[in-house]
């Protein structure tokens, strides 16, 4: 076995002295024009910021919409009539109940209704729990935030008929599950018939358990076969439906990264298509005075690392922050729409390591490389010719 | 002190929060995971199909079970009229028929 070939300690020592003398030349040379570079930091850390921003909520949620949604019913049964989901009738259940590998089906009566009096849709679901008997409700966190309702409160509720009935608050459910649940009103099955007039022997849709979820696309088509006036939503869907929004695809992932990318390229571009003539100055006199290229190469990947490195680490930190520290604040608006009932949520910081080095690689790299190339076509000219 | 030097004490201080940020990633997931867990009850107890996230229109609300025609949803030539509706894609279910009905 021959020895692995080491660099002398002294000539590496030359080498780190050498890149440090370089970079504090480079630094020297920032700070000489710091407004320039300071917006120019800024603008960065705010790119750097708003793709952070957005790559880490939409990770986050998905990951969170995965965890939760893989919970929900295996499959949904709807009914259509004229190309609209239409109340179906209980007598549908026997059908499907016929069909082998069904293990359970449970109706589901669920609505909305729209309050005038703060101006928000709340979604009324039936639930079997002792505490939600007639007259009584249980509602989510941002139902009860949005009426400044509490427990013992009544809120009124305004009939099919047009008769106003008063359901009390039994309790609020936890702020902690607001995702799922904030605009929830949980009520007992005779409340909800009075409210909208349902009859007795319809439910809003029915939910299926499978013995072998293997089966269940399977099971799916029998369901179509045996009902055509139905349709069968597989929880695979459903899950489907929330990677859809929060992939790169999904609009609200697209509609921010589109200017951020855009501004970034713009950025880039102007960097890599020439230099200033105090820049080019500047490299006609480091080359008059003794410097080589390959220094001057060496000072611009400095530039380059000191501008990208520091507005890159500082970006990513902030967008951390403004996501998990301050639930999204400044995106909230966009969220929020025209809702009037808007949950107050939290979400579990999930990260991509590998969206954290994808980030840092389209950004970093980029801009080091383009500040590079307009340098050193500056530096192979004569100096004289490029200090005129 | 150089130049040199306080950027790098820049940098490291940087790359330690930098570190630290997914830290305190790590640690939340597991303190979340009652939060998670009740939140995953909550769902099995419910049978919800849908994250509350947009209220305004209920095509946006409960996304998943959204009509075949959610793009128009009021007629034919209704444009677009929630703001959400414009930040959230066609539901896959409603894309999607099974062969036999296509």
């Amino acid at each position: 076995m021959y020895p692995i070939p080491r660099l002398p300690r002294k000539c590496m020592r030359t080498w780190i002295e050498r890149h440090r003398n370089i970079l504090d030349f480079t630094l020297s040379s920032l700070v000489r024009r710091k407004r320039k570079n300071a917006a120019l930091v800024s603008v960065y850390t705010l790119i750097v910021f708003l793709l952070g921003s957005v790559l880490f909520f939409t990770y986050a949620l998905r990951q969170e919409a995965s965890f939760l949604l893989k919970e929900a019913p295996e499959m949904i049964v709807q009914k259509l009539s004229a190309g609209r989901h239409d109340l179906i009738p209980v007598s549908y259940i026997e059908r499907i109940r016929a069909i082998k590998g069904i293990s359970s089906i449970k109706e589901r009566l669920w609505g909305y209704y729209y309050d005038p009096i703060v101006g928000a849709n709340y979604t009324l679901m039936v639930v079997e729990d002792p505490e939600v008997s007639p007259g009584f409700i249980a509602v989510g966190e941002g139902v009860s935030r949005t009426r400044l309702a509490s427990p013992g409160d009544a809120i009124e509720f305004r009939t099919s008929q047009g008769i106003t009935i008063e359901l009390e608050i039994k309790k609020v459910l936890s702020s902690a599950s607001s995702l799922v649940s904030s605009d929830l009103v949980l009520i007992s099955e005779d409340d909800f018939r009075k409210l909208f007039g349902t009859a007795k022997g319809f439910a809003t849709d029915l939910a299926v358990k499978v013995r072998n979820p293997r089966e269940l696309t399977t099971i799916a088509l029998k369901v179509a076969e045996i009902l055509p006036d139905t349709r069968q939503i597989l929880r695979e869907e459903i899950l489907r439906t929330y990677d859809a929004i929060f992939s790169w695809r999904g609009g609200i992932l697209l509609a921010t990264l589109f200017g951020a990318v855009l501004a970034f390229i713009i950025f880039a571009w102007d960097k890599a298509s020439g230099l200033s003539m105090e820049e080019k100055r500047e490299i006609g006199i480091l080359k008059a005075i003794g410097w080589e290229t390959s220094d001057i190469i060496r000072m611009k990947f400095w530039e380059g690392i000191v501008v990208s490195l520091s507005s890159f680490l500082m970006g990513i930190l902030l967008a951390y922050i403004h996501v998990f520290f301050t639930s999204f604040m400044l995106f909230e608006p966009v969220l929020k729409g025209w809702a009037t009932l808007y949950p107050a949520f939290k979400i579990t910081p999930f990260i991509d390591g590998a969206q954290v080095a994808s980030l840092f690689f389209l950004t970093v790299v980029p801009y080091t490389v383009a500040t590079i190339i307009p340098s050193w076509r500056a530096a192979i000219v004569d100096p004289d010719s490029v200090m005129r | 002190m150089r130049k040199s030097s306080l950027f790098f004490l820049y940098i490291t201080i940087q790359t330690i929060l930098l570190g630290c940020m997914f830290t305190h990633a790590s640690y939340k997931q597991k303190s979340d995971v009652n939060r998670l867990q009740e939140n995953i009850s909550l769902v099995q107890q419910l049978g919800l199909t849908d994250l509350c996230l947009f209220t305004e229109a209920s095509y946006t609300r409960h996304l998943s079970l959204a009509d075949f025609h959610t793009a128009f949803q009021d007629s034919p030539m209704a444009l677009e009229h929630f703001p959400s509706g414009s930040l959230v894609p066609h539901p896959p279910a409603a894309k999607k028929m099974y062969e036999n009905m296509d």
